[in-house]
């Protein structure tokens, strides 16, 4: 069981796919990134899914992804005082991507990008 | 003997061919000279410890989430990957592993929406592709041919 089920948390839309989990979450937040499978949110979940996972930011709530095999795919939203850390770490993330490419004189990447990753997403 | 570490990785135990193939493999490997791993949901995993209490088919039996979470943190991870799927949830697993690991991966899909589920699969592997769901031995005999070309 991970730390998400004892939160409090709230269900936007469940049992469904993760393609539609993801939509839901790039229409309904206020900032979207993407970040990587595997990655870490809160105390010990690390985030099912296919990539590019959306996690998204609405205020001080993050909205997530939450995947069981035997019930499908969930769009769960968290708001609380790790909610602001996490939505924090994300656009600190984003900030250091940017600034990394403008540092190489490329063209800053656009927002669907890994905010944060594991390791890399695409395997060779 | 090969010594490679092979992955077999259950998800939701609802379609019945599941456990008596991960069985199957799972012996069949072992007896190829694989280090089987067998990671399941407690569900999974109960029903396949009920069907072979002694471990006889299956010598190594750990908790999905778990695996997953050691192949992240670099704790663990396998050379090759073989993924049960009957539904999204399970290819969504599946895409995880392909994505933390550097495991071979092979994408074993089953059930009544074998054909449907496969052609959602986007991340690199081999499909074996079965639209079974009682009678084991269609995707049994696919496996067998997978197993043949792995070894040769």
């Amino acid at each position: 069981m991970s730390c998400i089920e004892q939160m409090k948390y709230k269900i936007h839309l469940e049992r469904t796919s993760f393609k539609d989990a993801r939509e839901y979450i790039e229409k309904n937040s206020d900032e979207v990134y993407y970040v990587s499978p595997g990655y870490k949110i809160f105390k010990d979940y690390y985030i099912i899914g296919v990539p590019l996972i959306a996690v998204g930011a609405k205020n001080n709530t993050l909205i997530f992804t939450y995947t069981k095999p035997c019930y499908g795919s969930f769009v769960l939203s968290i708001e609380n005082e790790d909610s602001i850390k996490e939505i924090n770490r994300l656009r600190e993330s984003e900030k250091e991507k940017v600034t990394a490419s403008l540092k190489k004189d490329k063209t800053p990447e656009s927002s669907k990008k890994i905010a944060a990753s594991y390791q890399d997403m695409w395997k060779e | 003997m090969t010594n490679e570490k092979v992955l077999l990785m259950m998800g939701c135990p609802e379609v019945p061919i599941q456990t008596s193939i991960a069985l199957y493999l799972s012996h069949k490997l072992t007896n190829l000279g694989f280090d089987v791993t067998v990671a399941g949901t407690t569900a999974a995993s109960k029903l396949l410890k009920v069907s072979d209490s002694d471990g006889y088919y299956v010598k190594k039996l750990v908790d999905l989430d778990k695996t997953i979470v050691d192949i992240i943190e670099k704790r663990a991870d396998f050379d090759v990957c073989f993924a049960f799927m009957h539904n999204d949830a399970g290819m969504t697993y599946a895409a995880t592993m392909s994505s933390i690991s550097q495991a071979g991966m092979y994408s074993i899909v089953f059930g009544r929406n074998a054909e449907a589920l496969a052609e959602t699969i986007e991340f690199d592997c081999e499909k074996i592709v079965a639209q079974d769901v009682h009678n084991p031995v269609r995707l049994k005999n696919k496996l067998d041919k997978v197993t043949e070309a792995i070894i040769k």
